[in-house]
């Protein structure tokens, strides 16, 4: 058997064990304002930034920023004028979605990027197959870098889970950049204070 | 013949292109080196990446055992393959047993080294790549000319003219926007409509039995998420021990291969959807050969960046094509000897050995050294051309004995400067752009001798 | 101190201008300098080709003439590169390793060991400086775009004393020439265009002279500006620093 086979070959000529090493051995970089970086890059990778005082303003903001008419769904409680989506039986129903809003657990200054699970997700496909994305986040959630985004995440038990940054994007017509390849062509962050 | 000499040289038969081919490349290599100053404990960083890959392949055997055993208990199939065949095999067999025969696949460099497309359509079975890039190259009826950025060969304008013909778009737009809303309108029917979905695996962690899967397009998950059964292939190499280490990797890929902080999708998948099937096909092809090869072992570190292409002044200048091989450019010049000494053997001198791109290398493979000891492989097990070593025992002979040295350097000389068409002539391949040096009368050995002794 | 003198073949044989000036260079900073007559060439052409054990007699010839010196130094950082990482004598593996850990290219020997502070040599003219990489990321005579740490150059150092001497920056600073030994007529195609584009790079910037401390890669790079029946010339560092 193929299993049998590769283990032997694999044991035969791996070399001597070499250690791991021992923890980090440098100090990563620490943003003295990570909010604001984590604002900067984001806006780099083409997100967007709203700070927000209450959940309240999320669905006049949506509203007046993406076409009034079409399905805006959110997967939280108590966002009064958003439809609180119920989970169809087959997840290509989702496909007609406009905007979708969820909740991210925390963010990462280095790279703009905030993790999301499968638990606040509802359906995996949700925060891919939505022509938008957004999220709320608290801004005291977001770290540096991914060490110690890392280092939160711990044994964390998911089915799936994602470090999302930004829009989905591509370049791989002649490296021109364009927002929302596959997946949402906008991704807005409400930073939640 | 085929091979790196030839195609580079067809390749730049147009100037211009090879202008464009390698600005778009250098550009990418200048915003890898801004990402990277972004990090000051960057080297640190790569060291780091390249010590826990170390330990990886070092241990890989119980780390193979444990990543098994903790995705079965998550509820993922596990299979085990061989070689490139056995890999196709085993995707086919899931297919009909499912009576499935039309399937997305997202970017999966081992699949293209398996040649799974190919297999799979001499069978019956329609495979769309969803990756932009990847459907690009497939409408053309190319293989991918750069790992992570496949279709980087091709102008917009005959991007256009594809989906054109293939898409219904209209003639002449080769608008970048306008063609990437029209392959999103294309591959979201795909997404809606196939079952089954194939993606490669960045790294999988022998922990928790989990994978993560980088993109920016969001095909992977597109796929992934919308199908009844998810096929994840991966190399045996792609084992990273814990989960933690996932911050080493994750800071180094997406900066090294585009300049990006990091990519706009980095997703752990770690247990199957509900009511779906997820599968992982472990895959060998020639990799444990490697492992046992103590000076190219480290080429299993890889973790397919692309910075060594887009750094490699000869890729850019000969492009992905010229490397005939799934993985083109520097890593796969010392990749592809071990799949086919005879068929590679022209790889690793496809090089001047600058060591470019063994300084980019998020986990520090000697890429340069590599190439220069595959070359004393290879000729040592015959690859090279008999006219070859016979020249190269004539000038060891000669550079070996100082007297003959001497002698025929002066009689080189004499002839270069009374007889010059000798050597400049249509059949020196020195001359055929550039001029010889001019002969002087003199050898600093004779000047020495003369004025010193 | 005892310096042998080793000139790569191809310098001996067509840029003898190169080794003289190395030569006064090192009699100049106090060197007591000796030139096996014996000596011939590295070993490199094979070994590049995948024929280093046909390099053998090369390397015991080389260990034979320059075992007897304190230093060894060459006008040219590839050569010096392959001595150091590659030269090896059965017959006298120890003196193989002790040459290895001696030898020296031109400019980091007068920067690290001669510790040159200053140099009387006069030189007028736009001058643009070619990272060989051999030297460069071989034997780390110059720091590396690629890495994310503090730039320097030796032979930059060295060219900023001359009098009159303008050091022009670049627009891609350690890319490759080209010449790569026999990949400059095994691979024509491609080495000539790195070559052609190296060269426009320099020509951008208007410079008089591109130098450098390698004379294979300046050999390649005049044989292209000599095509193109450029006025810009090529010079070994050594010619540059001997305008006194």
């Amino acid at each position: 058997m193929s299993r049998e086979q590769i283990l032997k070959a694999v044991k035969q000529n791996q070399p001597d064990s070499e250690g791991l090493p021992d923890g980090l051995g440098f100090a990563p970089i620490v943003y003295d304002d990570p909010v604001q970086k984590f604002s900067d890059v984001l806006t780099g990778i083409g997100g967007k930034i709203v700070r927000i005082e209450s959940t309240t303003e999320i669905a006049d903001y949506l509203k007046t920023h993406f076409t009034e008419g079409d399905r805006f769904v959110t997967v939280l409680d108590n966002i009064p004028g958003l439809e609180k989506l119920q989970l169809p039986e087959d997840p290509r129903a989702l496909d007609g979605i406009e905007v979708a809003l969820i909740a991210a657990e925390f963010g990462v200054s280095e790279n703009g990027a905030v993790w999301v699970t499968e638990k606040v997700m509802r359906h995996r496909v949700l925060p891919f197959i939505c022509q938008h994305l957004a999220v709320v986040l608290d801004p005291a959630t977001i770290l540096s870098n991914m060490h110690q985004a890392y280092e939160k995440i711990g044994q964390e038990d998911y089915g799936f889970a994602a470090f999302i940054a930004g829009p989905s994007k591509t370049a791989d017509i002649e490296q021109s950049l364009v927002l929302g390849a596959h997946g949402p062509k906008t991704m807005t962050i409400f930073l939640l204070s | 013949m085929v091979n790196h000499v030839s195609l580079s040289e067809t390749f730049n038969k147009d100037e211009e292109r090879v202008n464009w081919h390698d600005e778009t490349l250098w550009w990418i290599r200048q915003k890898r080196d801004k990402a990277a100053w972004q990090i000051p404990e960057w080297e640190e960083l790569r060291e780091m990446a390249s010590q826990i890959k170390m330990n990886t392949l070092s241990n890989l055997h119980d780390y193979l055992l444990q990543f098994e055993k903790n995705a079965l208990a998550n509820g993922i199939v596990v299979h085990w393959a061989a070689d490139a065949d056995e890999h196709n095999k085993i995707v086919y067999d899931i297919l009909t047993k499912n009576k499935v025969e039309r399937i997305v696949k997202s970017k999966s460099m081992l699949t293209e080294e398996c040649h799974l497309n190919h297999f799979l359509a001499e069978k019956g079975i329609d495979v769309i790549d969803t990756d932009l890039g990847e459907r690009i190259v497939q409408l053309a009826d190319e293989a991918p000319s750069h790992i992570v950025l496949p279709c980087i060969h091709k102008k917009k304008e005959e991007i256009g003219e594809l989906f054109h013909r293939f898409l219904g778009t209209p003639e002449g737009n080769a608008d970048p926007q306008f063609l990437t809303a029209a392959a999103r309108i294309h591959l979201r029917e795909k997404f809606m409509t196939r079952r089954v979905a194939i993606t490669g695996v960045n790294f999988a962690i022998a922990e928790t039995g989990e994978f993560v899967i980088c993109t920016n397009e969001g095909n992977a998950d597109m796929g992934a998420h919308l199908s009844d059964i998810h096929i994840a292939c991966m190399g045996i190499e792609k084992l990273i021990p814990q989960r933690t280490h996932l911050s080493v990797f994750l800071r180094l890929l997406a900066r090294s291969a585009t300049g990006q902080p990091v990519t706009t999708y980095s997703s752990h998948f770690s247990k199957p959807l509900a009511g779906q099937e997820l599968h992982i096909v472990l895959v060998d092809n020639g990799r444990t050969r490697q492992l046992g090869r103590p000076d190219f072992r480290n080429s299993l570190k890889c973790i397919r960046c692309g910075a060594c292409m887009n750094t490699c002044p000869v890729y850019r200048r000969s492009g992905g094509h010229s490397y005939h091989n799934a993985i083109s450019g520097p890593i796969g010049a010392i990749l592809a000897p071990n799949l086919d000494m005879k068929e590679y053997a022209d790889l690793p001198f496809a090089s001047t050995l600058c060591g470019s791109c063994s300084n980019v290398c998020p986990v520090k493979i000697d890429i340069h050294q590599q190439l220069y000891k595959w070359r004393q492989v290879l000729t040592k097990e015959g690859h090279s051309p008999a006219a070859k070593t016979a020249a190269m025992k004539v000038m060891a002979g000669t550079l070996s004995r100082p007297g003959l040295y001497r002698f025929a350097g002066k009689a080189g000389r004499w002839f270069m400067r009374n007889i010059p068409w000798l050597t400049n002539n249509r059949l020196n391949p020195w001359y055929k752009q550039r001029e010889m040096p001019a002969p002087p009368k003199e050898s600093f050995g004779e000047w020495f001798k003369k004025m010193r002794k | 101190m005892n310096v042998g003198l080793f000139i790569p073949c191809y310098v001996d044989q067509f840029y003898p201008g190169v080794a003289i000036a190395t030569l006064q260079l090192l009699e100049k900073y106090g060197c007591k300098v000796g030139y096996p007559a014996g000596q011939t060439c590295c070993g490199q052409p094979m070994a590049n080709s995948g024929y280093e054990h046909l390099a053998d007699s090369c390397n015991t010839l080389f260990v034979k003439n320059f075992a007897e010196f304190d230093y060894i130094v060459c006008p040219s950082g590839s050569c010096t590169l392959h001595i150091k990482e590659h030269l090896h004598d059965n017959a006298s593996p120890a003196e193989a390793k002790s040459i290895r850990s001696r030898i020296y290219e031109l400019s980091e020997f007068m920067t690290d060991i001669l510790k040159v502070e200053s140099i009387s040599s006069r030189f007028p003219y736009k001058v643009g400086l070619h990272q060989s990489c051999h030297g460069q990321r071989g034997l780390y005579i110059s720091q590396m775009s690629e890495l994310v740490a503090e730039p320097f150059s030796k032979p930059g150092k060295l060219l900023q004393m001359v009098e009159g001497l303008e050091l022009v920056s670049l627009g891609r600073s350690d890319e490759c020439c080209g010449f790569g030994g026999t990949f400059c007529v095994a691979e024509e195609a491609v080495s000539v265009k790195m070559g052609k584009d190296r060269v426009d790079d320099h020509l951008k910037n208007k410079v008089d002279v591109i130098t450098g401390a390698d004379m294979s890669c300046l050999m390649h790079m005049e044989g292209i500006l000599k095509r193109q029946k450029s006025n810009v010339r090529v010079m070994h560092i050594a010619e540059i620093l001997t305008q006194w």
